[in-house]
């Protein structure tokens, strides 16, 4: 093995810490970005490694208006995305006009017993070139036989009719077979954005 | 000083590294898995090194059905789970049969300078597929001069079929500092793990 040598106070040639280092616990596994696209998948990365996985959107760009952006997850590695999910919603929206003002229940994106992709929660995302949507999927557990896979979800995007939109939904996937790839898509059209996936470290 | 040699490209013997380095800002300070027991207390790891705690909470189970799973704070190293809490408590659910919806504020499971145990997952379902999931932020615990906030989000399958988000936020009205936190189930024993993170300071 070659000597190594320090170049300008760093390490170089170094690839692994001992475990007795401390470490960053949230776990950058992957990143994709969509530009115009119909779909993202993460077909790898969802195991047992951890418990909490979290997917981080950054603006999200419908470039159809009044799409709305979703999700589904696979217990097939991918093959198919419809997992039986029951969900609920909540938003509070705003108008930057000054009306709104408004905190309620959202019938139109939860879901009972349904295999339908998971709204986020915005019944008409903007596609001017400034709106965008940004949020976080929590997923936990997704490799577990034993109980059925929760999901939090909680985004805030620019609505097409230039509202503030704060949408939450909660939910679980309603299987007890592992869950191994997860798709985001449009209702309607494509999209911009980038999706980031990390895994929280359980040791 | 020793020298330290490289071992398969890994630095062995460091065990720390120069506060120039960057490492990240969530840390696991502690895990605990609940297996049929009546509660999980975290009595060490709690203090004046980081201002944010995060605990998660991992497919928690409940052994008895339609019971929920609860929190509180101490004061004295969990020799009593007691301090004064005043909170907010809010909740969205939908049934399986579609038929069931609702945003609703929850007037019996908020608590007012209550030192009962805070609720933040309500009528937990004990089917074996059944469990609930979410975390709770614990800010600045050891300060001797503000109160301690709390959030709490919560994601459930209720014993009724039901799958419930809950939202409890509040404070520890005490300027003691709190130097541990107790979970257990209303009634009954529950599984699961619990992971207590803090977020660096830096």
């Amino acid at each position: 093995m070659p000597l190594k040598f320090a170049n300008n106070q760093s390490l170089t040639g170094t690839t692994a810490l001992p475990s007795a280092v401390p470490t960053d616990n949230l776990i950058l596994i992957s990143t994709q970005t969509a530009s115009n696209s119909a779909t993202i998948s993460f077909t790898t990365g969802l195991d047992s490694t951890y418990d909490t996985y979290e997917f981080k959107f950054i603006n999200i760009h419908a470039r159809t208006a009044n799409a709305e952006f979703s999700f589904n997850i696979s217990t097939d590695a991918g093959s198919n995305y419809n997992v039986t999910k029951t969900s609920s919603a909540f938003r509070a929206y705003h108008r930057e006009d000054g009306t709104g003002g408004v905190l309620e229940y959202n019938t139109v994106s939860d879901l009972a017993q349904s295999t339908g992709f998971q709204l986020f929660g915005e019944q008409g995302l903007g596609s001017d070139a400034d709106k965008c949507l940004n949020g976080e999927l929590l997923l936990f557990n997704p490799s577990s036989t034993t109980y059925v896979k929760h999901y939090i979800l909680k985004s805030n995007d620019l609505g097409n009719f230039d509202y503030s939109v704060v949408s939450y939904v909660g939910g679980y996937a309603n299987t007890t077979s592992a869950c191994n790839a997860i798709q985001f898509k449009m209702s309607t059209g494509n999209f911009d954005g980038i999706i980031k996936m990390y895994g929280v470290k359980k040791s | 000083m020793p020298l330290i040699k490289y071992n398969n490209q890994s630095l062995s013997s460091i065990t720390t590294l120069p506060a120039s380095i960057p490492t990240g800002k969530l840390k696991l300070i502690s895990s605990q898995t609940a297996s049929n027991s009546a509660s999980i207390s975290f009595t060490s790891g709690l203090n004046s090194t980081y201002k944010v705690y995060k605990f998660v909470f991992s497919n928690i189970h409940s052994r008895t059905d339609a019971v929920d799973f609860t929190f509180n704070l101490s004061t004295d190293s969990g020799s009593n789970y007691n301090v004064t809490k005043t909170t907010t408590f809010f909740r969205a659910y939908q049934n399986e049969a579609g038929t069931d919806t609702a945003l609703e504020y929850g007037t019996t499971r908020d608590l007012a300078q209550s030192t009962a145990f805070q609720i933040i997952a309500d009528t937990m379902g004990s089917d074996s597929d059944q469990s609930g999931s979410g975390s709770l932020l614990l800010f600045n615990p050891s300060s001797t001069t503000y109160v301690k906030h709390f959030i709490s989000t919560f994601q459930n399958y209720q014993g009724d079929n039901y799958s419930i988000q809950t939202y409890v936020a509040g404070y520890g009205n005490t300027t003691s500092a709190v130097n541990a936190v107790r979970f257990q189930m209303a009634s009954g024993n529950f599984d699961g793990t619990i992971y207590l993170y803090a977020i660096d300071n830096s």
